[in-house]
């Protein structure tokens, strides 16, 4: 176990500094991005322009230049080249809302994924079977801006039955939190239905061909035990990676559009601004925030395969 | 000698409709199992013998399967038609009083539960009893078939068991209920030679000291001589012969039994230069053969063999020896060239 933890510990480190460089990289090559231009207001002198790059360091070399916001990351000093403000500080201030997005959705997808999966497998070819394909093929092909748009104006501003975008902090009152993110929960979930009810399906039918499901049959196991004991737990082994993942990267703040559609403010929300002005330093900060929870929840992804799958050592 | 019946299968018939036409696994076939007996089904791939013993238990029932025939479980509360019973009939039957070992036990026990829950469950599922009492039974039945420190073993999975240990928490597991019946579909095949003489002495002390009746469904002749008390042999959907272990060694009477017998090698015989074999393949299930189905590949095909022979009593009519062979038994007996020598039955005595 503790070599489990230490080599994933070195390959968090990798796969954080990767992301890292090749983030600095793309925003230094990518056009308009000088940020000492951008930062000098309209119509700036040559002059001004000059003297915020000699403040900023803009004028190092770009390794330098990389190291010296990598320093500003872990000291808690980076701040925001368009609004000054301090990245580190705005990203905790997104985690609750963006934490309570991730949960709620992964939760649900995951609760309707594998009922709907399962019950299409069992009606397989049948019309339930069909019915539920198109369903998820519809759910899969629906853009979540758009799913969230549409929500938004007929549950939201038309019928009034959601409110219309926000967020109350669930210590504040729990039933209005709830409330808030029931549209966020299901727009953002649609998708991840759609996906994961599909492959869970084609799993169980892999599954109900194994030879040990022909034995717990012989054994004399009604069809409700077999279907859970013996069929389920084996087809959840390849969702639970999927899950993980998905989780991670939304935990992160990688549910950018769902965050904005429905001004959340989370980190999402706060990466799509950022991006949209070419704001190199939270860009940044969030690369590594999503990297950092993408690779711990693949850690943890690992320690539960080991628990449903023996046959899986943790070395 | 007249024991107890246990089954009575009687025209039973399965086939599957599949995208290339209807195929018929099963073709009318019949026999019966008594208590302490073993019945041994004989016959190569594809011959329908696994798909006749699971569909005993319903194993093949799906919605491209179709059924005919009847296949009576005899019981003091009263004898049950196993191909028309309703599903939950048979399921307080499967592994209850029916039970079943399976081919390859790699992969026949689930890898992501311990062995003795997997045993527990079937107990739990059949009889009321509590989970302790289920498990202390699931170590002494571990203990019985020869897996050792059982106790501490019954808490291992599956892939921390060799294959031979493996099978035989797969009887172990067969064994749990006390089954009257118990099917062994090939349950040597993939296991190493001398694991399988373990393994079929576990089977012969389950029909000897639990006086259960046993289908062993194998294409190893060897294993039959050991434990076989009557064989039917398969070809193609049917039963082509059927009669007693001696009868059908001694004086086997089809010519695909000649083939069968005449294709096992003998270690302590010169080996011969080619392997023999029967020439030519199966007929595919979905397009046979008008009359008899053997005929393609028969080296001794005559006028009447476009004729479909019946499953009769042809060299003593008085004798449960039956075939599907229009030639005469004296014919027979000049055209065959196996021999019981050729076969080793007279190693028999000394292995038994």
């Amino acid at each position: 176990m503790a070599r489990f933890i230490v080599r994933r510990l070195i390959q968090m480190v990798l796969v954080m500094f990767s992301v890292s460089v090749l983030t600095f990289l793309i925003f230094n090559v990518i056009p308009n991005g000088d940020p000492a231009v951008r930062m000098a207001g309209k119509q700036p002198t040559e002059t001004q322009i000059q003297a915020i790059r000699e403040e900023w360091g803009f004028d190092e070399p770009l390794h330098v230049q990389y190291l010296t916001t990598m320093e500003k990351v872990f000291t808690g000093d980076l701040v925001s080249y368009t609004t000054q403000l301090d990245v580190v500080d705005q990203i905790v201030q997104g985690i609750p809302r963006t934490l309570s997005l991730a949960v709620g959705a992964a939760i649900l997808w995951m609760l309707f994924a594998v009922a709907l999966g399962l019950y299409s497998a069992m009606k397989a070819g049948r019309f339930a079977d069909r019915f539920l394909t198109v369903l998820a093929l519809i759910g899969i092909s629906m853009p979540v801006f758009w799913l969230g748009a549409l929500m938004n104006y007929y549950l939201g501003f038309k019928a009034g039955i959601f409110p219309n975008g926000g967020y109350v902090e669930l210590t504040e009152d729990p039933i209005d939190w709830a409330y808030h993110l029931v549209m966020p929960w299901v727009a953002l979930s649609v998708l991840f239905i759609g996906i994961y009810s599909r492959v869970l399906r084609s799993n169980v039918l892999d599954t109900m061909n194994e030879d040990y499901v022909r034995t717990a049959r012989a054994k004399g196991l009604s069809e409700r035990r077999i279907l859970v004991r013996h069929v389920l737990r084996n087809s959840l082994i390849p969702i639970v990676t999927l899950w993980g993942l998905d989780f991670g990267l939304v935990v992160g703040g990688g549910a950018i559009l769902t965050e904005t559609v429905f001004d959340l403010e989370g980190v999402g929300q706060f990466a799509a601004d950022a991006i949209g002005q070419l704001d190199v330093p939270p860009v940044l900060a969030i690369t590594m925030f999503v990297a950092f929870f993408v690779v711990l929840l693949n850690a943890i992804v690992d320690i539960l395969y080991a628990v449903l799958d023996p046959r899986v050592r943790l070395q | 000698m007249t024991r107890e019946r246990l089954l009575d299968v009687d025209e039973l018939d399965v086939s599957f409709v599949t995208e290339g036409g209807l195929v018929h696994a099963v073709d009318r076939v019949s026999f019966h199992l008594a208590r302490g007996e073993v019945l041994a089904i004989v016959g190569e791939s594809g011959s329908g013998k696994s798909v006749s013993v699971m569909t005993l238990l319903g194993l093949t029932r799906a919605p491209n399967a179709r059924f005919g025939g009847r296949a009576f479980l005899r019981r003091p509360g009263g004898d049950v038609d196993l191909v028309g019973a309703k599903d939950s009939v048979l399921r307080r039957i499967r592994g209850n009083e029916i039970a079943m070992i399976f081919q390859d036990p790699m992969t026949s026990l689930n890898p992501v539960h311990r062995v003795g829950d997997q045993i527990v469950e079937q107990i739990l599922a059949h009889e009321d009893v509590l989970e302790a009492e289920a498990r202390e039974r699931a170590i002494g039945l571990l203990d019985r078939v020869g897996v050792p420190r059982a106790r501490d073993r019954i808490g291992s999975y599956p892939h921390e068991f060799s294959g031979g240990m493996r099978q035989r928490v797969m009887i172990a597991m067969a064994l749990s209920c006390d089954p009257d019946v118990l099917i062994a579909d090939e349950p040597t095949t993939a296991l190493d030679v001398t694991i399988q003489a373990q393994i079929l002495e576990r089977v012969r002390e389950l029909k000897e000291g639990r006086n259960a009746g046993v289908i062993l469904v194998t294409h190893d002749l060897g294993v039959v001589a050991e434990l076989a008390d009557r064989i039917a042999v398969m070809y193609s959907g049917r039963i082509v012969e059927t009669g007693t272990l001696d009868q059908v060694f001694y004086d086997p009477q089809h010519p695909y039994t000649w083939g069968l017998l005449g294709s096992i090698t003998r270690l302590d015989l010169p080996r011969p230069e080619r392997l023999p074999a029967i020439s030519g393949a199966p007929p595919s299930l979905a397009s046979r053969p008008q009359g008899c189905h053997f005929r393609p590949r028969c080296p001794h095909e005559f006028e009447k063999c476009p004729e479909d022979p019946p499953l009769e009593a042809r060299v003593d009519a008085r004798s449960e020896h039956c075939d599907r062979c229009w030639l005469s038994p004296d014919e027979k007996r000049r055209k065959r060239q196996v021999t019981p020598n050729q076969i080793g039955l007279e190693a028999k005595g000394a292995v038994a």
